[in-house]
């Protein structure tokens, strides 16, 4: 039976987390997300599924909560926005070297620094080229709605325990903040499950688990590192995920995710009704992202717009896709500022078409 | 009269760091002159006056001693 | 000798088998392979090897996990409270210990410490102090003395300008949530014995679920301190012990 509900992002990304048997979520308040430990306080997940839900003291407090939960072979989970995300990080790579699952969620606001409390994209760098130390690479998930954040929470668990990697939900603050129609999956079973990676208290007949990103011996490291590439190249392989909108007879592409391509899909439709064929390909994975789908498209279009929240990231990406093969700009609106569809419109006749 | 004692040194892995030796109530233990194979003058038994009594293991950093005493 | 002792039945103290066989790291005398082996003792008597999980620190005791028969996890500098947190918190029915040193318990970790015992978190925190950051090679501690010397403070601690030794036990011992704090010591055989029935106590608490237990020893660091393991054990006690004095500084009202 669908169960439709109007929620806001945050709250049924928190809805999403009790209904995909999270085991635990630890975070700290931090605008624009601080409604999903709310909701899930109100909510009282430790009757409704007996999920652990706890307001750590910061960020790396939480993270590292996650850390020891993730160890324990549960179904852990966090949330923060961008300077939040920023303390998670050494956490998120010691996890990432333990090679634990885990659900990271980003409502990203704009930066540097403090920035502001607005929405932005200026976290792509960071969420898909690693983000703390050493060489690592996050599964990351880009939602361009309510409905799409609610299922990567579960597709993010999902993920993260069939690859035991971290997992990133990288939204901002229109999608966290926004109200929408939403389609609720059906409450699944905590699961029961002791992966044998897991400390769970030591089993007779079986060493000790020992969950660390210590290697001492360089040798011991790169095999480690080795693991991890060879890891990562199969999520390239099998999780990318994209959508294309009226690609078919396309003459020019615009490039977006998540907020950014809603809002050039209505630019692509205002430049459709003047006669420009041009279509949209969004990302929904921005790790592993979609290099071979554009490379594609690259034969057949003029030129490739991107359209982000920030000042120009996920655009570098486009051009190693495209490998010289046509034009690539970017527009983007950052600080907090979003883009209106005149402006993209008139950035893809400036930029691309009579550029 | 004291029941009697001894012990048995894991050589390889003591450190000869000689904490044990002032807590023997009977002068049983001393550092020896020979090394083990990582350069450490371990632990050695001079005499037969051990009387089990422990402390030398309870001490020990490396757990390198085991302790016999007569029923 | 007329007669041999060395059989089963006159055996009266062997190393336990919830320590692995590993040869430690630790330099000769030094404290952390006795909190150790008192720590694992514990566990091999209670009977709770396969109900226990231990977070390892960043510090000298990094490889700790190596040594202890038990599920593990290494966490980052100072987190290791958290990391058990989470641990204890999906896990309610298990045994969570952290085993940290003073720059990781009481300097990056502090927020870590305090907030974990202050929500009386039911695990156990294995503190050791020896007043200095031995693995990094003897640079000054949090709980360095006034006028200690070390690496980054040559000529000792200047309190005007380094700031003071923080007695971060006895802080937590002011938290509501703290349960059972102690502080012992490991370098003769009664500190030993005593030290050991403190972690003893503090284990068996965490099935009251009453709060964190925090049990300090006061260790030495011959290296960092470069003196002879004989003569660290006994400058520790002149020194060490006036400013952070032995014995219970929170007992559980019954």
């Amino acid at each position: 039976m669908k169960e439709l509900r109007l929620m806001k992002g945050n709250e049924a990304l928190a809805e999403a987390a009790i209904r995909a048997g999270a085991d635990a979520y630890f975070g700290y308040p931090i605008t624009p997300q601080s409604e999903v430990i709310e909701y899930l306080m109100a909510e009282n997940p430790a009757e409704r599924t007996g999920m652990v839900v706890l307001q750590a003291e910061s960020e790396l407090a939480a993270i590292n909560m996650v850390y020891g939960a993730a160890g324990c072979g549960k179904k852990a989970m966090t949330s923060s926005s961008s300077p939040g995300i920023s303390l998670k990080m050494e956490g998120i790579s010691y996890i990432a070297g333990a090679e634990l699952p885990c659900l990271i969620v980003n409502v990203v606001r704009g930066g540097p620094g403090l920035g502001t409390i607005q929405p932005s994209q200026s976290d792509y760098f960071q969420a898909v080229k690693g983000g703390g130390h050493g060489d690592y690479k996050l599964i990351v998930l880009a939602p361009a709605t309510v409905q799409e954040t609610v299922d990567y929470v579960k597709l993010g668990f999902d993920l993260a325990f069939k690859y035991r990697n971290p997992v990133m939900i990288l939204s901002d603050g229109i999608i966290g903040q926004m109200m929408e129609k939403v389609e609720l999956f059906e409450q699944q079973a905590r699961s029961t499950e002791e992966p044998e990676w897991a400390t769970v208290g030591k089993k007779p007949g079986r060493d000790h688990v020992i969950v660390t990103s210590l290697q001492l011996q360089s040798e011991e490291q790169e095999k480690v590192n080795l693991r991890l590439q060879a890891k990562y190249r199969e999520i390239e392989k099998n999780e990318v995920r994209y959508e294309t909108i009226m690609t078919e007879d396309a003459e020019y592409l615009f490039v977006a995710f998540g907020s950014a391509a809603r809002i050039t899909r209505k630019a692509m439709e205002m430049a459709r009704a003047k006669g420009i064929k041009v279509g949209l390909l969004r990302p929904q994975t921005l790790f592993p992202y979609p290099y071979e789908a554009i490379n594609k498209l690259a034969d057949q279009v003029k030129g490739i717009l991107t359209v982000e929240m920030n000042a120009g990231q996920m655009v570098e990406d486009v051009r190693l896709a495209v490998n010289g093969k046509v034009k690539v700009e970017h527009f983007g609106r950052f600080g907090g500022m979003i883009p209106n569809p005149d402006e993209i419109l008139n950035a893809l006749e400036q930029k691309i078409i009579g550029g | 009269m004291a029941k009697r004692g001894d012990i048995v040194i894991d050589i390889e892995r003591c450190k000869g760091c000689g904490v044990c030796v002032p807590f023997c109530p009977t002068e049983t233990i001393a550092l020896g002159p020979e090394v083990n194979s990582k350069g450490y003058n371990y632990l050695v038994k001079v005499n037969d006056t051990c009387t089990g009594c422990t402390n030398c293991a309870v001490v020990c950093p490396d757990a390198v001693i085991t302790v016999y005493r007569e029923k | 000798m007329a007669e041999n002792l060395i059989k089963p039945e006159n055996l009266v103290y062997k190393k336990t088998s919830v320590m692995t066989d590993k040869v430690m790291h630790y330099c000769p005398g030094c404290g952390h392979g006795t909190a150790h082996r008192i720590l694992a003792e514990v566990i091999d008597e209670m009977g709770i090897q396969n109900e226990t999980i231990g977070v390892a620190p960043v510090g000298c005791s990094v490889l700790a996990y190596n040594y202890f028969d038990v599920d593990m996890t290494e966490a980052a500098h100072g987190r290791a409270p958290a990391v058990a947190t989470g641990i204890r918190r999906v896990f309610p029915e298990k045994y969570v210990f952290t085993y940290q040193g003073d720059g990781d318990l009481a300097a990056i970790g502090t927020a870590e410490t305090i907030h974990a015992c202050n929500r009386g978190e039911n695990i156990l925190i294995v503190f050791i102090n020896n007043g200095i950051y031995g693995m990094t090679g003897g640079q000054m501690a949090p709980t360095t003395l006034e006028g200690m010397k070390s690496s980054t403070s040559p000529r000792g601690r200047d309190i005007k300008t380094m700031g003071n030794p923080l007695k971060i036990t006895e802080l937590v011992a002011q938290l509501p949530g703290s349960y059972f704090v102690t502080r012992q010591s490991v370098h003769t055989p009664g500190s030993v014995r005593k030290a050991k029935r403190a972690i003893k106590k503090a284990m068996e608490y965490q099935k009251l679920n009453k709060g964190t237990c925090l049990v300090e020893i006061v260790s030495n660091c011959n290296s960092g301190w470069k003196m002879t393991p004989v003569q660290a054990n006994k400058w520790m006690e002149e020194n060490m012990f006036p400013f952070f004095p032995l014995g219970d500084i929170k007992v559980p009202q019954e």
